[in-house]
């Protein structure tokens, strides 16, 4: 089973050089801290910066410098800042070339489930999830392979209010990489080590294909 | 000569009504001009429909002015923040509307109405909750829902240089929604940390054209969240 750290280290072994990146809130935001320092990769923030930087040393934080989780960032030579709506123009107009996010749940035909918890949610909020699942070339998911109660956090179909229909590329969880095929559903591309393709397929709700 | 500097917060908001729809400007608390949104308090105004990123956090600006009860609707695209406790008790006890707008369609709305654009087609929302009751059509293969402009009747913002005819820059990452307001409401009041003369602001570095800035107010604080 994969840890965080390792989870994260294991999106960001995929993401190529030169690509256009906004990380979600939470185990995406640690995908930026394993991206080799060799590796040029551009980090987009929904609050108008581009060329986004690591967390800022305690003493060095810069209050008007801030990520889309309001936590303090810094900025790489090379970035810039601007507005919303042409933050938005990026990410609606297909500008950012992999957006990673985390969800509830993700359906086997690739939607994904991950701003509200129920139809009844009192207050949900939304913020830039839907802009970026419905724009970005390329959507990922870093996710448990199960919720804490150990239900499946694949499934056939989302039971959560989704996010956006038929987006989803590849899932990252702790025991396994997965793609969304068009047209075929989940294909197992890497297992945990010590996991059998048995043991994913008792964790998952949908069916796990493989190649070859 | 033009002088769109006013010397007080409460001239800055001189005329705004009851039921009024206000745009504030900040991403959080940066960029966001609390003492303008807590100076509508003293004006009395009531029933305010607010369009906002967040809705509050703490005691200060946004939440301050939903505590004193004169905020009827809020518009926003991510209510709950750490700190919104004020918008969740006033939500939760039924005094408050809400209606969630994806952030960027949020931008967009504004944007459409700065420009004259009465509604657009966007896929961000399409096959989701967010597009009840909203004409859908398909471009390209694809569906699309049909959102509408949003335009204020006020918008609070807050710049870092402003000058007599409303020239605005922003620092850093203070920049977030207020451009797009400014352009977007009848009347656009900045806040301004710091006030210049006419032309000392490089014409290259104007963010905000003062066409867009109606007043021009001079508020001293610190940075944000500090």
């Amino acid at each position: 089973m994969w840890n965080r750290t390792q989870m994260a280290a294991r999106v960001a072994q995929d993401i190529p050089e030169g690509w256009f990146v906004n990380l979600g809130i939470g185990i995406p935001t640690m995908v930026a801290d394993h991206v080799p320092a060799e590796r040029e990769v551009i980090l987009h923030s929904e609050n108008g910066i581009l060329g986004m930087g690591p967390a800022p040393a305690p003493e060095a934080v810069n209050p008007w410098l801030v990520n889309a989780g309001k936590q303090p960032v810094t900025l790489r030579p090379g970035g810039s800042f601007f507005h919303h709506a042409d933050s938005f123009a990026m990410i609606r107009g297909g500008h950012i070339d992999l957006c990673v996010l985390g969800a509830f749940e993700v359906a086997e035909n690739g939607d994904i489930a991950n701003w509200a918890t129920s139809e009844n949610d009192s207050a949900p909020a939304v913020g830039g999830a839907m802009d970026l699942a419905a724009g970005a070339k390329h959507l990922w998911v870093v996710m448990d392979h199960t919720t804490k109660d150990g239900r499946p956090k694949l499934v056939e179909a989302c039971s959560y209010p989704l996010t956006a229909p038929g987006v989803v590329a590849r899932v990252y969880t702790n025991l396994a990489v997965v793609d969304v095929a068009p047209g075929r559903g989940f294909v197992v591309r890497e297992i945990a080590p010590g996991l059998s393709l048995a043991d994913l397929q008792a964790k998952t709700g949908a069916t796990l294909h493989t190649d070859g | 000569m033009i002088n769109k500097i006013v010397g007080s917060i409460a001239e800055a908001l001189a005329g705004v009504r009851d039921g009024a729809t206000v745009l504030m400007g900040g991403f959080g608390a940066v960029g966001q001009p609390d003492e303008l949104i807590e100076g509508l308090i003293d004006t009395g105004v009531r029933d305010l429909t607010v369009v906002a990123n967040n809705a509050g956090a703490g005691k200060v600006g946004l939440a301050k002015l939903m505590e004193a009860g004169r905020v009827r609707k809020i518009i926003c695209s991510f209510p709950r923040s750490a700190g919104s406790t004020v918008f969740e008790e006033l939500y939760r006890a039924g005094k408050l509307e809400l209606e969630i707008v994806p952030q960027g369609t949020l931008a967009e709305r504004m944007r459409a109405a700065g420009a004259g654009i009465p509604a657009f087609y966007t896929p961000t929302g399409a096959g989701t909750k967010i597009a009840a009751g909203k004409e859908a059509r398909e471009f390209n293969g694809r569906l699309h829902i049909m959102e509408h402009a949003l335009r204020g009747d006020l918008a609070l913002i807050e710049a870092w240089e402003g000058d007599r005819w409303g020239n605005l820059t922003y620092r850093e990452s203070g920049r977030n929604f207020n451009p797009v307001m400014a352009m977007a409401a009848d009347v656009t009041v900045a806040a301004v940390h710091h006030l210049r003369e006419l032309g000392d602001i490089p014409p290259d570095n104007v963010h905000t054209p003062g066409i867009f800035v109606q007043r021009v107010v001079q508020v001293v604080r610190g940075a944000p969240w500090t």
